[in-house]
């Protein structure tokens, strides 16, 4: 494989201090099967040379439309789907070459929660089984009495009551759920927590409560999270830092201000331009892309974007732009935008 | 002044569920004039959607049935209509399209096919003719090589091109309202500015009214002339989008554009979104009084005693709140 890309960070080259994640030129093509004989026909480049570094206590917020292979990445991260190819280190470790002991010992310090509360949760145990199971795994209590004193101190962590631990998932709305899924994903004490789309299933004032409690956890727990969604508006409050995806590349990473004033990829630029906003006196320019997201199968040559970009030239189907540093802290991948 | 194009009086549908009678819509008072955008917004299970599908009969009955309360179209009542008379209605006056198209496509039949049906209601044609003006339609919604889309299957199309065909269906019957359910929400950003930006256009080249229900304050903020506020089955704000942003007067409308995060304000120092607590009552039975009163942080004695009425607040603006 190709060597490792110098990934966009957030501290500057001197800062010694190592990031907390680490991805380098991930990717992941999945097979397309067909034929009689179930022979491999085709592609689909869900991830395709993704490179960033997530740094202990920041949250690191990955957009894209559907398609752009967020959510793969979030799930090769931890494994769940072997990548096809590329780096992850994760503290310092090596996460591609960890075996399944390896494996599960690292996932204590990494954890995920997922969009759908309703599918995620087993619907025959109970909350207090859901919640706890992580905890005898990895075998962080050693009684009775402590498990469950732990899961009530993780209910009332999440916002929910101690009595809840003896229901089942279908008694709970969405929004609890939700809370369910962030309590089993917090009773290992991760470092680490991927959110792959968690409050998209919400209403938005479910939402509101699901985003603060996030924010309250972080700052309780010094939690380092890795946040996937598709909603902007969502992405742009919560996170420090920003990473705009597109037919699984990364276009474009800046602090989270930075990218909603000042974009430089032509994508990430319609993208925010595409948000609506709730407030009827502001009226902005929009700018309209054209046509859909092409086939993940068969993406364009060259840049992923020229064939709807208002700005593209004929070079751009010939040659792939890298990410650079456009600005301090600010990455790029564009030959036409600085 | 003018008689509204649709006027909904009292509407009560409920629903016969094995655990009681879910209150789904519970006494909903709306109305839309001519060549209007209404905007009906609220969270999962406030009634928008089962009020639109009222509008053209489309509940199941059982379970569901009329309760009370009137659906006054150009002046005449449409409850009382027969299946026969509300066809009518359906295919000539006022169309629907639902969020997933998917789901309302034939999966066996070409676009073209399902279009043209829609256009031989109206006006005597040969097959052929028929087409043709079916990729005319898909033209307009712009639909890029019409004359050869018009022949493919709507698995053929993505999703921000099969609304487009939803689009170009209800459209080819020329109503004079389009219901809207939520015809964005299924579909990317990027997509969802494309598909607005044609309901605009259409709306400008057929004059119709819309109805649009959607959860997203941001599409109503930027879509809509007036917007009704519903939630667990009434009505709680009816405003112009201005007042309603500008001067939003009952705390649940307060809460929900509160509780959005605002990428236009990224450059302000972050505040903490203001959540509403708790969750939406359960319908099967509703709290006697306002039925936001639970979560609403200025209740008082009288708020869970009985529903508040409507009361006028400014022209045009009624808010269901005793503040």
């Amino acid at each position: 494989m190709s060597a490792p890309v110098s990934a966009p960070t957030a501290a500057s080259a001197a800062d010694t201090a190592k990031p907390l994640l680490s991805v380098r030129d991930l990717r992941k093509h999945f097979a397309i099967r067909g034929g009689i004989l179930s022979r491999v026909v085709d592609k689909v480049h869900a991830v395709d040379g993704v490179s960033f570094d997530i740094e202990a206590g920041e949250t690191l917020g990955v957009v894209g439309e559907s398609g752009c292979g967020k959510s793969t990445t979030g799930r090769c991260i931890l494994r769940l789907i072997e990548p096809s190819s590329g780096e992850v280190w994760f503290q310092g470790a090596d996460v591609m070459k960890m075996n399944h002991a390896q494996l599960q010992a690292m996932r204590r310090d990494m954890q995920i929660i997922f969009q759908d509360p309703y599918a995620s949760l087993n619907p025959r145990l109970t909350i207090g089984a859901i919640i706890g199971e992580a905890l005898t795994i990895h075998k962080l209590v050693n009684s009775r009495q402590a498990l469950e004193d732990r899961v009530v101190q993780l209910l009332e962590t999440v916002g929910l009551r101690p009595d809840h631990m003896r229901r089942f998932p279908h008694e709970f709305s969405g929004g609890q759920r939700q809370r369910i899924g962030i309590a089993r994903a917090l009773a290992v004490e991760p470092k680490l927590l991927i959110c792959d789309e968690p409050v998209s299933a919400l209403d938005v004032s479910i939402q509101a409560q699901v985003i603060n409690l996030l924010e309250d956890l972080q700052e309780q727990f010094g939690l380092t999270y890795l946040f996937i969604a598709h909603d902007l508006s969502v992405v742009e409050h919560i996170s420090t830092r920003i990473a705009v995806m597109y037919l699984g590349r990364v276009v474009e990473i800046a602090p989270a201000a930075e990218l909603y004033d000042k974009p430089i990829h032509p994508y990430s630029e319609a993208l925010l331009s595409a948000v609506p906003i709730p407030d009827p006196t502001v009226k902005r320019k929009r700018i309209m892309l054209e046509g859909d997201v092409p086939n993940p199968i068969r993406p364009p040559s060259g840049c992923h974007f020229h064939t709807r970009c208002p700005i593209a030239r004929p070079d751009c189907s010939q040659r792939s732009p890298v990410l650079e540093e456009k600005r301090p802290g600010h990455w790029a991948a564009c030959h036409y935008r600085d | 002044m003018a008689e509204p194009l649709l006027d909904i009086r009292g509407l009560k549908t409920w629903f016969k569920t094995d655990d009681g009678m879910v209150r789904a819509v519970d006494g909903v008072d709306l109305h839309i004039d001519r060549g209007e955008t209404l905007g009906v917004v609220g969270e999962s299970g406030c009634g928008k959607t089962v009020t639109a599908r009222s509008v053209l009969k489309l509940i199941d009955m059982p379970p569901g049935r009329f309760e009370a309360g009137q659906i006054l179209w150009q002046g005449r009542d449409l409850i009382p209509l027969s299946m026969e008379e509300m066809d009518k209605i359906r295919a000539k006056e006022i169309a629907i399209i639902f969020q997933e198209p998917m789901t309302s496509l034939n999966p066996v039949y070409t676009v073209g096919d399902q279009i043209a049906e829609v256009i031989a209601l109206h006006q005597k044609l040969s097959r052929k003719q028929a087409i043709a003006g079916a990729a005319e339609m898909l033209r307009l919604v712009n639909i890029p090589n019409p004359q050869r889309r018009v022949h493919d299957y709507p698995h053929q199309f993505s999703g921000g091109m099969r609304q487009r065909v939803m689009i170009a269906m209800a459209l080819s019957c020329q109503p004079k309202l389009l219901i809207a359910d939520e015809p964005t929400t299924a579909l990317d950003v990027t997509i969802q500015a494309q598909i607005l930006e044609l309901m605009q256009e259409m709306k400008e080249r057929f004059g119709m009214a819309i109805m649009l229900i959607t959860h997203a304050m941001g599409v109503v903020a930027e879509t809509c002339q007036r917007v009704t506020v519903m939630y667990a089955g009434n009505v709680v704000e009816e405003a112009s989008v201005e007042a309603l942003f500008g001067d939003p007067r009952h705390p649940y409308t307060q809460g929900l554009i509160r509780s959005i995060p605002r990428v236009d304000r990224s450059a302000e120092k972050k505040q903490r979104l203001e959540a509403i607590a708790g969750t939406v009552p359960n319908l099967l039975e509703p709290p006697p009084g306002c039925r936001f009163a639970a979560r609403c942080k200025f209740a008082m004695d009288v708020c869970t005693q009985a529903v508040p009425p409507l009361k006028e607040v400014g022209p045009g603006h009624y808010v269901r709140c005793v503040l």
